[in-house]
């Protein structure tokens, strides 16, 4: 295996199925070139995916995946460039376009209706005429067909706000199928899947290859790539800097190929050395405004020196823990920190947790962490905008003393570009992090609470920000992390904590446990089941 | 979408809304049987033409700015306050309590004390709707615009039952004493020299810069501001960061309302001398436009209440000497207003490809 590809395997096309003369590729984008204004998103990308394959798009936050694939689903006009569908030369000015053309996209964020059946979601801008009765009775019994034919199992009579992720998803690929699509696109799938449901999606993608289907996946997690792929094409900085075959290629090459030199997939730490406790949370439960129990009862410590992972799928609690610890939800029940109960009413605020000592990088920087039109240096105070190094005086804040330190804080996380006037929304999902994690990391807490670190986040800054939590840790403070990859918890916690419906399924000691005895617990089984199962 | 250069968000944005604006209005002028560009120099000349006009421009601009801050101030909270109107009403009632209340020595004394009578009566009208949307999440914008229509039957009621000295015909107050007057541009020293006829413009003028100010430093150099602004941006950051929303939203309204208040000041003490019905005329709505226009920043909100002033003092001159009924000058406002707000993107995206072409080249 060499380290990085040859010239000959940069210009391997993606063809396994022999040379592709009698049969023409499903897709093949020729010279496709886009920029938003100056930033050159494509550039001048060339692809060839066989029919009957399934072809891995990989690269950063940022490299022009998402760009490549808006062009071919008609969200984007390229500015040159051409895209040729069986053979044939289809320009795609729109999405209606890339629907009669066969295309098919699954999102990231489903585009369902909520309170909708499954067959009302499936004939929505499908239908027949304005009497909906015949067409939800074709497109019955046309689900039924598929649901055989693929292997496809949803009710449809079913809304889509009582399905889980996992079978909304389904919904989403059989809208795309009952459309005609023969080629589909699936945009980074597994995002919100747990484990088995990633499996079960695998198992259907697999099924749509033996149909003949054409399957694009975009993601950028390497192992789903080296799973499922016939062909993977790397992209980096609005470039295709590789199409090679799977089987002849390696996550380590991948990663270099998506950066453009060598990462550290696995992060490189000392054993923990845990001291004294500094957060015991007993008995802790959360009802929503809608009465809905999220937590229900949880028992946790974490202890200086040692980061706790909370493992789980995304909406079993983990957030609702993450706002009581940081302040801003009620709950009932006991925590301490530093051996000092907090204030778990409504009356408790962001601000009187800091003072206890935690800061806390919120899951959602977006909605949380950040205000988008907000600069950089303004973000750099957020949360923090009573400290006494950012006031001039009693009335007016010191301006020029937040600007410096965010100075400070910009060469020392490297954010780039390194201006503290540019507002927040023009930084990269990486770079936004970054300044987060300066923000929260630099106030030296005795605990930080870190929700979906690397979310949206590239390789290169995953190593940056997975090396400062540990370093924080490595200091003697304590970390919460909870976090929907399970590869992230495994990489970087000491001990993982299982979270499904609101209650702590298990703990384990991370050296002594592995994926899939953490997917089991994620799904909700507890050992005993999973013994029985087995 | 295509970012425009900052000078074109700022200038040209505005000045192409009011170009179209007035374009439609000129098409109403003409069916009118009149010539629009008669109308024009008319309106412009009675707006800025002389000393004269620019003592009634800028008399209308002084109230135009209170508003208009007032507006901006609770838009960076995420609070769209309508009732600018109400709440001027009752900074009146708070000026004509204050200035009939003590027989004051002199005219700098009674502006001062004026100015917290009018700030506070008005804070006091803004309160309802602010506590009710802090505690209980009412919409401010419904409720303010209910909090008008009190305000003005309640002055209606206090005016006729309560203020009006007996034997008095019109609804009003007693005039205040002559010491409250208020220097007016002509009898200011130095201004004097500009302005030789009477003009309405008077002191308040320089209270309203000063406001502008205030409200900057306020917005962008305070904490308070601070934390205005990151409620108004994003309220579940906010909720983050441990910034209370019954705190911003309450301050937020709270000065809001004093702002609009304030303008009583210009017109109640300034002008008439009096408390009358419907003291604001209307300053509290075009407000809404003055902060709209001026991007809810100090001098935008500056550069368009003097806009707005001379079209309101253009549009009095036109209803005088054409045949074009006055009620052209609220059209013109509303387009202004249907422009700079509603249609605001519509004009970015006419402007936008000019700066595309030339970002691609």
């Amino acid at each position: 295996m060499t380290e990085t590809p040859t010239p000959s395997e940069r210009q391997a096309t993606a063809a396994p199925l022999g040379d592709g003369a009698a049969v023409p590729p499903a897709i093949e984008l020729r010279g496709i070139c886009k920029a938003f204004g100056p930033v050159q998103a494509n550039k001048d990308i060339s692809i060839r995916v066989m029919p009957g394959t399934i072809h891995g798009i990989i690269g950063e936050n940022g490299a022009g995946k998402s760009t490549l694939m808006s062009i071919l689903y008609g969200f984007y006009k390229a500015d040159a460039g051409e895209i040729v569908i069986h053979g044939k030369a289809t320009p795609i000015p729109d999405s209606q376009a890339a629907i009669r053309a066969g295309i098919g996209m699954v999102f990231q964020h489903f585009k369902l209706v909520q309170n909708f059946t499954v067959l009302e979601n499936v004939i929505l801008g499908a239908e027949d005429g304005p009497w909906l009765r015949r067409s939800l009775a074709r497109a019955r019994t046309e689900l039924k067909r598929l649901a055989a034919e693929y292997e496809i199992d949803v009710d449809p009579d079913a809304r889509i706000e009582d399905l889980s992720v996992g079978h909304q998803q389904r919904v989403e690929i059989l809208k795309a199928l009952y459309r005609q699509a023969d080629i589909l696109i699936l945009d980074e799938p597994t995002g919100v899947l747990t484990p088995a449901e990633a499996d079960h999606l695998f198992r259907i993608l697999a099924h749509l290859r033996r149909q003949g289907k054409t399957v694009l996946l975009i993601t950028h997690k390497l192992r789903e790539i080296m799973e499922i792929t016939d062909t993977v094409s790397v992209m980096r900085r609005g470039e295709m800097t590789a199409t090679v075959a799977t089987a002849e290629t390696s996550p380590r090459q991948l990663a270099e190929l998506m950066v453009g030199r060598k990462v550290l997939l696995h992060v490189e730490k000392a054993p923990a050395t845990p001291g004294r406790e500094v957060l015991s949370v007993r008995g802790l439960s959360v009802t929503d405004a809608a009465g809905v129990a999220r937590l229900k009862g949880i028992d946790l410590n974490v202890r200086a020196g040692e980061i706790v992972g909370i493992a789980g799928v995304a909406g079993n609690g983990q957030s609702e823990l993450l706002e009581v610890l940081g302040g801003y939800a009620a709950a009932t029940g006991e925590v301490l920190m530093n051996g000092t109960a907090l204030d778990l009413s409504a009356r408790a605020d962001g601000r009187s947790r800091r003072r206890a000592g935690i800061a806390h990088v919120p899951e959602d920087r977006h909605r949380e962490g950040l205000i988008l039109d907000f600069a950089a240096w303004e973000n750099v105070a957020f949360g923090y905008q009573d400290a006494p190094e950012y006031q001039k005086n009693a009335l007016l804040m010191d301006n020029a003393a937040i600007v410096a330190d965010t100075r400070g804080k910009i060469e020392r996380f490297d954010v780039r570009p390194p201006d503290p006037f540019l507002p927040a929304r023009g930084f990269s999902g990486g770079n936004q992090q970054k300044i987060v994690l300066a923000r929260e990391i630099e106030r030296n807490p005795d605990l930080l609470l870190i929700g979906q670190p690397t979310r949206g986040v590239d390789i290169g800054a995953i190593e940056f920000i997975h090396k400062r939590i540990v370093e924080l840790r490595d200091a003697g403070k304590a970390v919460l992390l909870v976090s929907v990859e399970l590869d992230e918890i495994l990489s970087l916690s000491d001990r993982v904590i299982v979270m499904f419906d609101g209650r702590i399924m298990g703990e384990r000691l991370t050296a002594e446990t592995d994926e899939r005895e953490l997917g089991m617990l994620m799904a909700g089984m507890t050992e005993t089941a999973t013994g029985a199962q087995a | 979408m295509t970012r425009l250069p900052k000078w074109a968000d700022l200038a040209l944005v505005p000045l192409i809304s009011l170009l179209l604006a007035g374009a439609i209005s000129a098409v109403v002028v003409l069916m009118l049987g009149e010539n629009p560009w008669e109308t024009v120099k008319i309106m412009v000349d009675g707006a800025v033409g002389s000393p004269y006009a620019w003592g009634y421009t800028l008399y209308y601009a002084t109230s135009f700015i209170f508003t208009g801050l007032g507006v901006a101030v609770a838009y960076h909270a995420g609070q769209f306050n309508i009732g600018g109107e109400g709440q001027a009403q009752l900074g009146g009632l708070g000026v004509a309590l204050v200035c009939l209340a003590l027989p004051w020595p002199h005219w700098t004394v009674a502006l001062a004390a004026a100015s917290v009578g009018a700030a506070l009566f008005g804070a006091a009208w803004a309160a309802i709707p602010a506590w009710l949307a802090a505690k209980r999440g009412s919409h401010v914008v419904i409720t303010t615009i209910m909090f008008n229509y009190i305000a003005a039957a309640l002055i209606v009621w206090l005016l006729v039952e309560v203020l009006r000295p007996t034997g008095q015909m019109d609804p009003a107050t007693a005039r205040f004493a002559a010491a409250t007057k208020l220097p007016t541009f002509q009898t200011i020293p130095g201004l004097d020299l500009i302005f030789t006829k009477k003009v309405p413009a008077n002191v308040t003028f320089f209270i309203a810069l000063l406001a502008c100010v205030g409200v900057w430093l306020l917005l962008w150099r305070s904490r308070l501001g601070y934390e205005i602004r990151a409620f108004g941006k994003s309220e579940s950051a906010a909720r983050y960061a441990g910034i209370s929303p019954v705190r911003v939203i309450m301050a937020s309204m709270l000065i809001s309302g004093g702002l609009c208040g304030l303008m009583s000041v210009n017109n109640v003490m300034g002008e008439a001398g009096r408390l009358l019905q419907n003291s604001s005329e209307g300053a509290g709505f075009i407000g809404i436009a003055v902060a709209l226009m001026g991007r809810n920043h100090p001098i935008g909100i500056f550069l368009a209440a003097l806009l707005f002033g001379a079209l309101y003092q253009g549009g009095a001159e036109m209803g005088l000497w054409t045949s074009v009924p006055i009620e052209l000058r609220l059209l013109l406002q509303g387009l202004v207003i249907l422009f700079t707000g509603a249609l605001d993107t519509m004009v970015r995206m006419m402007i936008a490809p000019f700066f595309r072409k030339r970002g691609a080249q």
